[in-house]
């Protein structure tokens, strides 16, 4: 089947190896037989997010997600219509703040989000860096999830918004909840980078299958053997034991 | 009478700590001094009668440094730190080993620079370049854009500050300045056909549009202009014109500088060491050395430890080229691209905090151009499967691919598949190719760094 991406800011927003996310949905996509069709948006440009079966949203330095936050504020009913239609959605790190309801700086200025995951992000006075392991549930399917995470911002999700994940090693939203990400049905919002699919097949997988719903398709995906990506896993999920949250 | 002692301390650290044959104890002497009385800096830098210079830059800088002791070193003793280390201690450990020296040439890393600049009142101070660079470790660019402007902004007016006109962000902590000396490459023939893929400081640094390119050479370095504001690269006091890259083994230009114009032959490959010899000209420009002796300094260089290094391993070759961040691994890969990919490849990845913990920065990397020419990739260091995913995600073939973590298994293999009078290739991160050349020092093949001269 065609699979319709969209990828969003893509000149703006990849400073944690975004396309390392996208090339493992490109070929994990083949492998089965589907093709991606992938879309760069720029700030201004026409979009319709129902349109397509899956979008992208990537991290940034402040700078530039400075400079997309007003265009992306600007879509956020679109987007949220998309996501209610079953549109999966990936964002990280800086995609992930910008998606909440808003950013509020270190100085009391506050940058209104596009309202997709039910959050509000505040510049907190030290980075929160380092390697993260996270339990994750994903409609049944449980699995750990590995990544890095370098944010300043300090999530706080709303009361009964739904996280991404449980954090066993590392920081997370806040670096006190113990709780990482948010999710709103096929959305997924979280702050871990890395990039976060080739270590992480399942979610990979799971993001592909929904999307391949919102194509017309089954959602069913051939298993792949994933030695390497295993491989990266396990050395990923020991780097978060041993020193992620410190 | 406080520095006296706590220096002769230090000293002693310093001579047990090589007696233990600890890496060349370069830092343990400074990490104390530092630490009793990081003022002691400000009085070492002090009685240097030629003054101090000062190199920065995300990329570059070692070989800089490296170029400047070549073409200072007759002229002046040098208190140079040659081993790397870059941070307030390792520049306190310098000055405090090189008691007879008279000037000071310090690399400094990026976010250790504004300190040392405050302490040693710097005679010049040369800014090369600014790329994406172990986020885990130095935070955003504009951060360090930031510190580095307030540097400046403090920088004694008698100071020389050299910059590299073709970095925005670079060439704008000169805008203004009286005592400057601007860089650049001017030879729209070399130029890119477009920003790689992972290009910083794409948009203007006064009103944030995309600049523009009649050149873009080196990840965003080139000949920028802003549509929107006018904003554009200054006017070049320094510049290399008509340039002949020559494979793996050169590089010729014509060094246009306030002092006249020669035509030089740089013993290195690449692009990016053009920008490193432009830096070093201009710094030594502004220390009054003639540009006889910058020409016969450049010409007479041998590269920087593992930078560009080719070590005789029997009847084949090793040839290393650091990796450390996607602009300066764009440039290796450049390198090989256009003087020839040997058949066989080993790249290793590890991720201690002098790697960058975080290993994301491997997939902005622009490796592509490798895949059709490698016959054989061996991936290796702490996170090579990390390297294998980058690859195989990106099309390689997984029948050319080996992976084997331990370094000197990677080396052997890598060596056995590389025919006689053959070279391989081998692009490490900073710690692996310190492991690296510590397994080709156990081999007799080299010498270990701080028996090095200049």
């Amino acid at each position: 089947m065609r699979i319709r991406v969209a990828h969003l800011y893509p000149d703006y927003l990849n400073i944690y190896a975004d396309r390392g996310n996208i090339a493992v949905f490109e070929r994990r996509a083949a492998l089965r037989g589907h093709a991606l069709e992938i879309t760069g948006v720029a700030p201004g440009a026409s979009l319709d997010p129902s349109s397509f079966d899956l979008i992208y949203v990537g991290g940034g330095q402040d700078r530039e997600q400075a400079l997309v936050a007003p265009d992306l504020a600007e879509r956020g009913q679109l987007l949220r219509t998309a996501v209610d239609e079953g549109t999966a959605l990936l964002a990280v790190c800086g995609g992930y703040q910008l998606l909440g309801r808003s950013y509020r700086g270190r100085d009391g200025s506050s940058m209104p989000g596009a309202g997709l995951f039910p959050l509000e992000t505040v510049a907190g006075d030290r980075r929160l860096i380092g390697d993260v392991l996270l339990d994750v549930d994903l409609d049944g399917c449980t699995t750990t999830v590995a990544g890095f995470e370098n944010h300043a911002g300090r999530t706080l999700l709303d009361p009964g918004a739904v996280p991404f994940g449980r954090v066993l090693a590392g920081h997370g939203n806040d670096g006190a909840s113990r709780l990482e990400g948010c999710r709103v049905a096929a959305a997924i919002g979280t702050y871990l980078h890395g990039p976060l699919l080739p270590r992480n097949p399942v979610l990979a997988d799971w993001l592909l299958a929904r999307a391949l719903e919102h194509a017309g398709g089954d959602g069913y995906l051939e298993p792949l053997a994933d030695e390497l990506e295993r491989l990266a896993h396990v050395v990923s999920a020991g780097r978060a034991r041993s020193r992620g949250g410190r | 009478m406080r520095l006296t002692v706590e220096t002769s301390a230090a000293r002693l650290v310093g001579r047990v700590s090589r007696a233990a044959g600890r890496g060349g104890g370069t830092t343990l002497p400074g990490k104390l001094l530092w630490k009793v009385d990081p003022a002691a800096m400000d009085a070492l830098a002090a009685r240097l009668p030629a003054g101090v210079a000062l190199v920065s830059a995300t990329n570059g800088k070692t070989t800089t440094s490296a170029m400047l002791a070549r073409i200072l070193g007759g002229r002046f003793q040098l208190a140079w730190n040659n081993s790397g280390a870059n941070l307030a201690s390792g520049v306190a450990s310098t000055l405090l080993s090189a008691r007879s020296a008279d000037l000071g040439l310090l690399e400094v890393d990026e976010f250790a620079l504004p300190e040392v600049m405050r302490r040693v009142e710097p005679r010049v101070v040369s800014l090369g370049n600014l790329f994406r660079d172990q986020l885990d470790r130095y935070g955003e660019l504009e951060h360090i854009a930031e510190r580095w402007r307030e540097a400046v902004s403090d920088l004694s007016p008698t100071s020389m500050l050299v910059v590299n006109a073709d970095d925005p962000l670079v060439a704008d902590l000169a805008d203004g300045r009286v005592r400057a000396l601007r860089y650049g490459l001017d030879d729209p023939r070399l130029a890119r056909s477009g920003l790689q893929h992972a290009a910083d400081s794409k948009y203007c640094v006064r009103c944030g549009s995309p600049y523009e390119y009649a050149a873009a050479y080196v990840g965003h370095l080139g000949d920028y202009r802003c549509p929107a504001c006018g904003h554009a690269r200054p006017q070049l006091d320094v510049a290399a014109r008509s340039i002949e890259l020559e494979a793996l083994d050169a590089s010729a230009f014509d060094l246009v500088t306030p002092a006249g114009t020669a035509r030089v032959r740089l013993p290195l490959p690449g692009l990016y060491n053009v920008y490193n010899a432009l830096a070093a000209t201009a710094t030594a420009l502004a220390l009054d050395a003639p540009l006889d002796e910058i020409v016969a300094g450049l010409e007479g260089f041998t590269a920087a430890f593992g930078r560009f290094e080719r070590i005789e391993a029997g009847d084949r070759q090793i040839l290393i080229l650091l990796i450390k961040n996607p602009a300066g691994a764009n440039e290796a890969v450049r390198t090989l691209e256009e003087g020839g990919v040997p058949e066989t490849l080993l790249i290793a990845l590890n991720d201690r905090i002098a790697d960058g913990r975080d290993v994301s920065w491997i997939w902005d990397v622009d490796f592509e151009p490798l895949f059709p020419k490698a016959q054989r990739l061996i991936v290796s260091g702490e996170r090579a499967a990390e390297l294998a995913l980058r690859f195989t995600y990106a099309g390689f073939s997984p029948t050319q691919l080996e992976v084997i973590p331990d370094l000197r298994e990677a080396l052997d293999r890598g060596l056995a598949l590389t025919p006689v009078g053959g070279a391989l290739g081998v692009l490490p991160t900073y710690t692996a190719m310190l492991d690296l050349r510590a397994i080709a020092v156990s081999r007799g093949l080299v010498r270990p760094f701080w028996e090095e001269t200049p």
